[in-house]
């Protein structure tokens, strides 16, 4: 059994984050590793921060991922992964879709939405990917495979068989769907290149 | 086969496997999922109940009946149900009986976080706490077990993070259900006092009875490693101890009441350092020192919030690790209404005329928060209106100058009872029901007034007029709460009034209807900012030219805006001349 791996998916209430981590836990069983993942329903889920953890690998008790142990985070949202850096090994990945939610707090001009998170988060965090998972989704027939897009980038950095992530893709999305994200999920693949 | 499952996934597995044929609850974070899933099972009945009171004599009947029986709650339903619990102690029920209770510490989604461990301790009953998912699925079985063969309703206590985590479970072939037959048996079930008093002594005999257990039972176990550090734990505490200190000897709890005081004093005995290390209340500490055993604990751990690995690891290494603070500041991020949320409006109009909310629980108690911050009190599930009714009783003038708002499902669970008392103690209370046709806040659970059950049967549904007229309101308006001058018109007349009355709001909750209206578009926008005070997210300001600007993805068209808008800038698609 290899080491444990830790995985933060963050984003806002409704992108999809739990979809995701249903793909991403279904290879880990595949490939024989031992699984734990926790989420927060309940309040958060109307438009506030939300996060799923995925821990995986041999001698993996708690659900919970600590600051600075998660080995990769994928950030549907630039403000999340701004909210979670800190919670990324020193040498971990951190993957951002670079669409922007902007929060109630900065619409009624409460506080502002940070400038430069991009910038700031390659110059704080050892590997730092931003793509536009939005476009490639749309490009892929629906903006709501951005999920899926981002799952396809992540898979590049992760060491599991390709093979092994397109089967959970069959086994995990409704068929009528599955064309379309598996389009999503190339596309993610092929910017992570 | 082994699946992924959450804690209320497996425990909804225990009820299809362990031959349970009746289930009943009330929704509430972190329990919900528990009924959601047991209902995928058609074998069992499962529903939702108006409370969780309800609920829980809902399952005592269908036990004492002689079926096998399940009723789930979040914590600070068991408040509610309490009344039945502790006296369903004392008759036993003679089928399976076994209430779950899901905590949340850190209270994620809760106005407080209670520790129910000591609900079962003081209703003398049972307690098993699951540390995963497959212990959640096994204890559903082991649960009825013990119902059973002690004649005693049982207690699975939860915690959100065994509710809402992950972990693999294995599948079995459910058990064959039967039911028994129903046996009359009075001086069990009918609790007058010279009944209840020889039941009383059962409830102390069958404590003794569980002593001796609990001290075999397998899910009390030692887990004997370095005798340097020994470590009593339960529930997810055992997940973040096995990976903090994967060498510490273990005593791993499963079931908590009552404790094995035997097994206790054994593990102390073989280590030399002894601690407990539990989320919450010291439940387990003050057990083992009544026992003489000098034992660490709340010393290192504090009595609120989660616990977690790190926190572990550092509390009993005695060295402080390593602090990660967050890398950036980051505004935050908390949870709004919906665009086209019904409620907006209603909040909106009562900041306006500054009156004074008594509120309550639900989607809705989001109107307390920045920019409408139209709520002045939240306490537990029904008190909008009887705590109205106390504020007008301390000062009778408060009675203009406020409303009670409170929900559909809500009303039902616990406000019918609040508004008979306005009635019958003659306050001039104005109450909204804010009936959006739907349990909004856990996911969209039905309800009664919502024509349909958990098991997707047709229902009758609740007249909400009918039924405040029966309790003797005689005012009752119904508006629209997107048509804002008629709602701003109606709760200024109606707190007027020197009577009792009552608002109903109604419009489903925005994410249960399909959406045909289209988004608004702004022009002619002078800035004036008035409907960023609405706290839409589909508004936003546009600082370069210094517009309100509509997010064409996220509006509903539901035109409240419209409604704020004075100068006739924000606008239906096509109706650009207006």
């Amino acid at each position: 059994m290899p080491k444990i791996i830790n995985v933060l998916l963050v984003g806002v209430g409704g992108q999809g984050t739990i979809l995701a981590s249903k793909v991403l836990t279904h290879v880990a069983i595949a490939e024989g590793y031992e699984v734990k993942m926790s989420e927060i329903h309940g309040m958060a889920q109307r438009g506030g921060s939300v996060v799923t953890q995925v821990r995986m690998g041999e001698g993996v008790y708690s659900p919970v991922i600590e600051p600075g142990e998660a080995d990769f985070i994928v950030a549907f949202e630039q403000l999340e992964a701004y909210r979670w850096a800190h919670f990324l090994k020193r040498d971990g990945v951190m993957i951002v879709n670079t669409q922007k939610i902007v929060p109630l707090t900065v619409l009624i001009g409460a506080t502002t939405y940070p400038e430069n998170i991009l910038d700031d988060l390659k110059e704080r965090v050892g590997r730092c990917i931003g793509l536009d998972g939005l476009k490639l989704a749309s490009e892929a027939g629906n903006a709501k495979a951005t999920n899926v897009v981002l799952m396809g980038v992540l898979s590049k950095y992760m060491d599991f068989p390709e093979d092994s992530w397109r089967n959970a893709l069959v086994e995990r999305i409704p068929a009528k769907l599955l064309e379309l994200n598996q389009r999503a999920f190339a596309f993610g693949v092929a910017e992570a290149k | 086969m082994k699946t992924l499952m959450t804690g209320n996934e497996a425990i909804a597995r225990g009820v299809y496997e362990y031959g349970v044929s009746v289930a009943a609850a009330y929704p509430g974070t972190p329990s919900t999922e528990i009924l959601e899933n047991i209902a995928k099972y058609p074998e069992v009945y499962s529903q939702w109940s108006p409370n969780e009171k309800v609920a829980m004599e809902v399952g005592i009947g269908a036990a004492i009946a002689g079926a096998r029986a399940i009723v789930a709650m979040k914590m600070v339903g068991v408040n509610v149900a309490a009344d039945p619990l502790f006296t369903v102690a004392y008759t036993g029920t003679r089928a399976g009986l076994v209430l779950v209770s899901a905590d949340d510490p850190g209270m994620h989604s809760s106005q407080n976080e209670q520790d129910n461990r000591l609900y079962a301790a003081f209703a003398k009953i049972p307690l098993l706490e699951p540390s995963n998912s497959q212990e959640a699925k096994d204890m559903v079985g082991l649960a009825m077990d013990i119902s059973e063969a002690f004649d005693t309703p049982v207690m699975i206590r939860i915690t959100t993070r065994i509710a809402h985590s992950q972990s693999l479970v294995e599948l079995n072939d459910p058990l064959e259900r039967q039911v028994k037959t129903f046996e009359r048996n009075p001086r069990k079930y009918v609790m007058l006092p010279a009944n209840g008093r020889a039941r009383r002594l059962v409830v102390e005999e069958r404590m003794h009875k569980l002593a001796d257990y609990t001290e075999t039972v397998a899910v009390n176990y030692m887990e004997l490693q370095d005798p340097t550090i020994g470590i009593i734990t339960s529930g997810i505490s055992y997940q973040y101890v096995k990976e903090a200190l994967p060498t510490a000897s273990i005593l791993k709890l499963g079931l908590t009441n009552p404790l094995p005081s035997g097994l206790i004093k054994e593990f102390a005995a073989k280590v030399d350092k002894l601690y407990v290390v539990e989320e919450l209340e010291p439940y387990m500490e003050k057990e083992v020192r009544l026992l003489g055993i000098n034992v660490i604990g709340k010393e290192l751990f504090p009595p609120y919030g989660e616990l977690s690995v790190r926190m572990v690891s550092e509390k009993i290494s005695g060295q402080p690790g390593i602090t990660v603070a967050p890398a950036f500041d980051s505004p935050i991020r908390p949870p709004v209404m919906c665009p086209g949320c019904p409620h907006r409006g209603i909040f909106f109009t009562l900041k306006q005329l500054k009156l004074i909310v008594s509120g309550d629980i639900g989607c809705y108690t989001l109107g307390a928060m920045a920019p409408l911050e139209a709520m002045d009190t939240t306490i537990c599930m029904g008190a909008s209106i009887s705590a109205g009714l106390g504020m007008i009783k301390a000062h009778p003038e408060m009675a203009e100058n406020m409303v009670a708002v409170i929900g559909d499902s809500t009303f039902l669970h616990s406000g019918i009872t609040g508004l008979m008392d306005v009635v019958y103690n003659g306050a001039n209370l104005t109450t909204i029901i804010l009936d959006n046709s739907i349990t909004a806040m856990t996911g969209h659970q039905e309800n009664p007034s919502t024509g349909k059950t958990l098991m997707g049967q047709p229902a009758p549904q609740v007249d909400f007029v009918a039924l405040c007229k029966a309790l003797g309101v005689k005012r009752i308006t119904e508006v629209d709460p997107f048509d804002l001058a008629r709602v701003k018109e109606t709760i200024k007349t109606e707190v007027a009034v020197p009577e009792p009355s009552v608002i109903i709001a109604r419009r489903p909750c925005a994410l249960i209807i399909k959406n045909t209206e289209k988004p608004l578009r702004v022009q002619d926008c002078n800035g004036c900012k008035m409907c960023l005070k609405l706290g839409c997210p589909a508004i936003s300001f546009d600082q370069e030219n210094k517009t309100a600007q509509v997010d064409q993805a996220q509006c509903t068209g539901c035109g409240v805006c419209i409604n704020v808008c004075k100068f006739n800038a924000l606008r239906k698609a096509g109706d650009d001349n207006a």
